[in-house]
């Protein structure tokens, strides 16, 4: 079954001889993007945190918690389980980058806990982070599948976590940020999601590689296996929502989200959407707050709006444009 | 007048399977900088992926730029389309924005990643529409 050739053993690695080009473009991409949270400045945002009811501020620390669990599985277990399957020692090199990454992430949530919020609440809700049974029930899903030898679902399920499983937190400071609240944090938060996007694509690349000379039938194996997981992950996630959102009355557009994102998720393993658009229709404040141009008209071809006009000037590197 | 397309794509291919969707004829850019340039002869539409996550520095591929350098290529485009990925925020597509603003032609669609069927279907029809208009 397991068709890939693992590293044997440990040459000096030569970043000036590559067997993938990718390696170097993604490595190249994580270091320009490598930031840490001391850079954002939080503290704006204690004010816009009094604001909020003690039902909000519960909710807001959960849903980081349970995003701080699943940055720590990606850094201590799923970077380090890639490593392993890597076939090239740049791609080795390039998990070292990401497991340290998640890191960072993790560590960002615990920064924003102590600018925020009070520390009795923050241990509270580690407490229930430990107890809570959808949130472990993901954790446990992505864990099996990283302990099993099936290098091609341990990508599979972290692709997963990466593209999918964090959005269900990821909505929560958008939704903030939508309604000009802890804005900062949300500065934060983007960073974390423009970072989640180059692994989920890096990872899910290397998933299409490796699965590319896998036999017909291990290939619709695995396929049915990817989405088969994503559906018992989608399952949790929609209780797991629930469970978190429906006493602020935003579990069914938290679902939207979800179904956006885990289409994302399936694109990244080159695998087709599973959900159609009329459940991916997201508020259009959430997406703006995730990507300010993303409610601009671009879509010349409905002729409803002239994208002619380009509203913003972009800093363009005229040294590579001749004309 | 046919509908021509010109795309670029990298070894991960998202763009390339988002062209064989459309079951357009178009044209792919070569990947490697020593392969020979591609010339056009009529005018098309680009689509591209955006590069970087998050900047403008390095937002349009190489490729595409070495492509657009050639004034003959650059004024035979009408439009763009841009791949891309909301999780880059508002650099979202930059390179479609990137281009369209550089050679003064429309930002005509952006999609993320593989595209989904509607996108597919938005584009086929548009470009389809586009031409037409442009007789």
């Amino acid at each position: 079954m397991n068709t890939m050739q693992r590293l044997s053993r440990v040459d000096a690695i030569n970043w000036n001889r590559l067997q993938d080009d990718k390696d170097l473009e993604v490595w190249n991409r994580l270091t320009s993007n490598f930031w840490l949270p001391e850079k954002v400045p939080l503290s704006n945002d204690i004010q816009s945190w009094n604001t909020l009811t003690d039902k909000e501020k519960q909710l807001t620390i959960r849903v980081f918690t349970g995003l701080t669990l699943l940055d720590t599985i990606q850094s201590s277990v799923g970077a380090p389980v890639l490593m392993e399957d890597a076939r090239t020692p740049h791609e080795e090199a390039v998990y070292t980058n990401i497991a340290f990454m998640e890191s960072v992430h993790a560590r960002s949530y615990s920064s924003i806990f102590s600018t925020l919020c009070a520390t009795r609440d923050v241990d509270d809700a580690f407490r229930w982070s430990e107890e809570n049974p959808t949130l472990q029930a993901k954790s446990q899903l992505i864990l099996e599948r990283y302990r099993s030898d099936d290098p091609l679902m341990r990508k599979v399920a972290s692709v997963f976590l990466e593209s999918f499983l964090f959005y269900s937190g990821f909505y929560l400071p958008m939704y903030w940020s939508s309604h000009a609240k802890l804005t900062n944090t949300a500065d934060l938060i983007r960073l974390i999601i423009r970072d989640e996007a180059v692994h989920g694509y890096y990872i899910g690349y290397k998933f299409q590689q490796a699965l590319a000379e896998a036999t017909p039938a291990r290939q619709q194996e695995v396929k049915d296996y990817a989405y088969e997981l994503l559906l018992e992950l989608y399952d949790n996630e929609v209780r797991y929502t629930e469970s978190l959102y429906d006493e602020v009355g935003l579990s069914e557009d938290v679902k939207k989200f979800l179904h956006y994102n885990a289409n994302k998720a399936l694109m990244n393993l080159g695998y087709e959407p599973l959900f159609p658009s009329s459940v991916t229709d997201v508020d259009p404040t959430i997406m703006a707050a995730l990507s300010p141009n993303a409610d601009e008209n671009h879509d010349f071809f409905s002729g409803s709006g002239s994208s002619y006009v380009i509203g913003k000037a972009v800093a363009t590197e005229d040294d590579d444009w001749a004309f | 007048m046919a509908s021509s397309l010109v795309y670029f794509s990298t070894k991960s291919g998202n763009t390339h399977r988002f062209v064989e969707k459309l079951g357009l004829a178009a044209k792919r850019l070569p990947l490697g900088r020593d392969e020979p340039v591609l010339r056009v002869t009529q005018p098309y539409i680009l689509i591209t992926p955006t590069y970087g996550g998050g900047s403008a520095q390095g937002a349009v591929p190489k490729q595409v730029i070495h492509f657009l350098n050639d004034t003959h290529n650059r004024n035979l485009l009408r439009g763009v389309i841009a791949a891309g990925n909301t999780n880059f925020g508002d650099a979202y597509g930059l390179a479609g924005r990137i281009i369209a603003k550089k050679c003064s032609v429309p930002l005509l669609y952006r999609f993320e990643l593989l595209g989904t069927d509607d996108d597919v279907a938005r584009v086929r029809k548009g470009v389809e529409e586009f031409w037409k208009r442009q007789t």
